[in-house]
């Protein structure tokens, strides 16, 4: 049996919703949840590089290369936040998380 | 089955068992190690796919640097885990509900669409034959996408000026004042003291 497109498709959606799912159970978690958006961007690269390689097409992944520098920017910054919060409140609580609240 | 279904089923296996295990360990230090093991089992996925160059790419960028870069935070701070844990069980049945109504939709999305009959006809960016991965990659994305190619330099510069602020205590850092610099005279700057002849200071 050969692996078509649509194999890589369903791998895909049940990355997606594992990240999805794991954004939710751990809302206190900051650092699994920043780890759950990875896991979802990661099923996004997963569903363009599977179209490229169908159609022939070499733009998916391109853009498949642009999500992973999108990402890596994105895990620096949110680890860089995370540092920050932790030293100025001792704790990295999503709850805690509301001096800016109204 | 051929050698590359085998390999496929093995490298998704893998790489959705451990994706669950990221979302469902109790210690994050272990979540960061089956991270690395997801992304290591994706990048196998995206050699079987034919995209050699995002497969290596993946091991470099995200085993090398972004899991290192999560595991030196989670054991750098050190927060109590097995608090931030607690409320799992409770929002266990939310969670799987909605994880579950996803995963519907996406099924239904994968098992009824089609391409439309123009896009079959437009490729921006043929994958030419004979030449390796890389190569062809190489080829459009510094000539075609050239732009993106720059913003996504762009963004990378951000992150590191954003990171960098962000974390930089200037306490420790010794800083150039240059008010300061300017406003020093001989008289705050030069002290003459008159040493006596023979007697040393």
């Amino acid at each position: 049996m050969a692996i078509s497109l649509t194999h890589y498709l369903v791998v895909a959606a049940i990355l997606f919703t594992i990240g999805v799912a794991g954004i939710i159970l751990n809302r206190k978690n900051i650092i699994v949840i920043l780890m759950s958006v990875e896991l979802i961007l990661l099923s996004v690269n997963i569903n363009l590089v599977a179209f490229s390689s169908a159609r022939g097409d070499l733009t998916g992944q391109v853009f498949a290369l642009l999500i992973l520098t999108v990402a890596a920017a994105e895990a620096a910054i949110g680890l860089a936040i995370l540092v920050t919060y932790y030293r100025n409140r001792g704790s990295i609580a999503v709850e805690d998380i509301n001096a800016m609240k109204g | 089955m051929t050698a590359a279904a085998v390999f496929f089923y093995i490298f998704s296996a893998i790489m959705l068992a451990s994706a669950f295990m990221v979302i469902a360990a109790r210690n994050p230090v272990h979540s960061v190690l089956f991270l690395i093991l997801a992304f290591v089992n994706a990048a196998g996925l995206f050699l079987l796919a034919g995209a050699e160059f995002l497969g290596m790419i993946l091991i470099v960028v995200y085993v090398g640097a972004v899991a290192v870069l999560f595991l030196f935070v989670v054991m750098m701070l050190d927060v109590d885990f097995a608090e931030l844990k607690r409320g799992f069980l409770q929002v266990l049945p939310i969670g799987a509900v909605i994880g579950a109504i996803v995963a519907i939709e996406l099924i239904m999305v994968v098992g009824a669409w089609t391409t439309a009959p123009a896009n079959l006809i437009a490729i921006d960016a043929k994958a030419p034959a004979g030449i390796t991965n890389t190569q062809a990659l190489g080829q459009v994305l510094y000539t075609k996408y050239l732009l993106f190619f720059q913003a996504s330099g762009l963004v990378l510069l951000t992150a590191m000026i954003g990171a960098i602020v962000l974390t930089l205590r200037h306490k420790v850092v010794k800083r150039q004042s240059i008010e300061e610099q300017n406003a020093r005279t001989p008289e705050t700057a030069v002290e003459l003291k008159k040493v006596a002849s023979r007697a040393g200071v």
